[in-house]
């Protein structure tokens, strides 16, 4: 079994993870284009990514920058890096 | 049969006639570049040549032949999807395959099974009327069984499910087929070739030149070709591909593995389909199972298999065939899938001219392989979207026109 190595909580199986996709950021005030962009289209190529991993048994979300080409975690985010304010 | 195998067991050379000879010097240009050597790739260029007379066209494959998605899907042809789209497309090819072994004058082994996708739930069984009717409209042959009809058809199989999802019914397609994967890519590769299309294999593409919105050229590791129509049909590689050219797709990798047991004799003459289980499993014409379930839960770029997929796959196969608790598993895999967020290709032109994009395959387009190539080829030669493959153009996730296509994909996503 593959095992997530957390550094809040240690070595995890990753069956335990859900996978919630890249961290993006939503266009808050922009046309129906850049709408369609954010909605649909994806970072598909092999890159670094920044994606939300969440732990089911503990219902904690995570940040991770991982290799998408080796399937290598390279660094945990703080989620005040990405955080932004909506307005009001 | 055994006398030919000792003759050639016993010869030093070997002279059976190859599908088509080692490639020569790539050309300085071509009318038409085509990169991805699979089955879609090699049909596009069957198609044109042979339909549209077009045969100053150059295929680039990376590896090899058929030996990417083409050689690790799990050779299910049917057409019993959700919407008159979907129907209409993939019935046009599942009726191309019937005649591709004349075609080639090659036998690509089709073999018309009849296609059991089960039934565990009430809202299960409601899709599977949804998708009968749809299909039954459009002239194919789709309807909603029951226990007993199953029970019938598929006399080995636990419908009780070990007793905790018993079968309710299930929608079956009679002309659901399997047939040889690697058949289909070299028929295709064989009558190209002949027809004049260049075939190159070990030829990656690292660049797609473009002045101004007009594709003039690839660059590849064995030099620069000059061209103005270049077709990307190179499923798991898409994205890379797009990216050249500087083309946002919806398109994400995610690993699709199978798996094959041990020959055993033939017992199975139906496909069976469990979208609530997430599994899939007919018989090979060598008596293989050939197993599958749903992709793997994270993006990769990588055809690695992993042992959590067996696990998984055969404690849910365990409780539609006890039998099969002491079959070993022979050999495993995994393909990279491009999947879309309606479930449905993406085909057609792009806002680049000259740059044709057939991707977005995902779990989907080995069926879809003769009917690809031939509408892309038509849509090549007259550099206008064939009508079938309208619905699934580029455009449709800038005007909110999606396909939904997500009903009928094979097992849940």
């Amino acid at each position: 079994m593959k095992l997530f190595d957390c550094p809040v909580i240690g070595k995890r199986p990753i069956s335990e993870f859900d996978y919630c996709g890249e961290v993006r950021r939503p266009p808050l005030d922009a046309d129906e284009t850049a709408w369609a962009d954010f909605v649909f289209n994806r970072n598909g190529a092999p890159q670094v990514l920044r994606e939300w991993w969440y732990h089911r048994p503990t219902g904690r979300w995570y940040i991770m920058e991982r290799d998408t080409l080796k399937d290598e975690v390279q660094r945990f985010i703080d989620p005040q890096e990405v955080r932004y304010d909506i307005p009001a | 049969m055994p006398w030919r195998l000792l003759k050639y067991g016993l010869k030093k050379t070997h002279d059976e006639p190859r599908f088509f000879p080692a490639a020569k010097p790539l050309k300085s240009g071509y009318d038409v570049v085509i990169i991805g050597g699979g089955g879609h790739g090699m049909a596009c260029a069957y198609y044109l040549a042979k339909e549209h007379g077009i045969t100053n066209v150059a295929v680039l494959e990376q590896g090899y032949i058929g030996g990417g998605n083409t050689g690790r899907n799990t050779t299910i042809v049917r057409s019993n999807y959700l919407t008159p789209e979907g129907v209409r497309f993939y019935d046009t090819s599942l009726k191309l395959f019937e005649d591709l072994s004349d075609d080639f004058d090659l036998n690509i082994f089709y073999s018309t099974r009849g296609h059991f996708t089960l039934a565990h739930t009430d809202s299960a069984l409601r899709t599977m009327r949804w998708r009968a009717e749809v299909n039954k409209r459009h002239g194919i042959d789709s309807e909603v069984v029951d226990r007993e009809f199953i029970a019938r058809e598929v006399p080995y199989m636990d419908l009780d499910c070990a007793g905790h999802s018993a079968v309710q019914g299930a929608l079956y397609h009679a002309p659901g087929a399997v047939a040889r994967h690697d058949a289909v890519a070299w028929g295709y590769a064989r009558g190209a070739y002949n027809r004049g299309v260049e075939i190159h294999q070990k030829t990656r593409v690292t660049e797609i030149r473009t002045q101004g919105d007009q594709v003039v050229g690839v660059q590849t590791d064995r030099g620069f070709i000059s061209c103005n129509r270049v077709i990307s049909m190179v499923a798991g590689s898409t994205p890379r591909i797009t990216e050249m050219v500087g083309l946002r797709t919806p398109i994400e990798i995610f690993p699709l593995q199978a798996c094959v047991s041990e020959p055993v004799k033939p017992f199975m003459d139906t496909i069976v389909v469990s979208g609530s289980l997430h599994v899939y499993v007919s018989q090979s014409s060598r008596g293989e199972m050939v197993m599958g379930a749903s992709v793997d839960p994270s993006v990769l770029h990588s055809t690695r298999s992993s042992f959590d997929f067996v696990e998984g796959l055969t404690d849910k196969m365990l409780d539609l065939f006890p039998f099969m608790s002491r079959m070993k598993v022979m050999r495993q895999w995994a393909g990279m899938s491009d999947i879309t967020p309606d479930f449905a290709p993406i085909m057609g032109k792009t806002p680049i001219k000259g740059f044709y994009l057939d991707g977005g395959w995902g779990t989907w387009g080995f069926k879809a392989t003769p009917v690809s190539g031939k509408t892309m080829a038509w849509t090549i030669a007259h550099d206008k979207t064939h009508e079938l493959i309208e619905p699934f153009r580029l455009s449709r996730f800038a005007d909110f026109d999606l396909v939904g296509e997500k009903g009928a994909a094979s097992v849940g996503h």
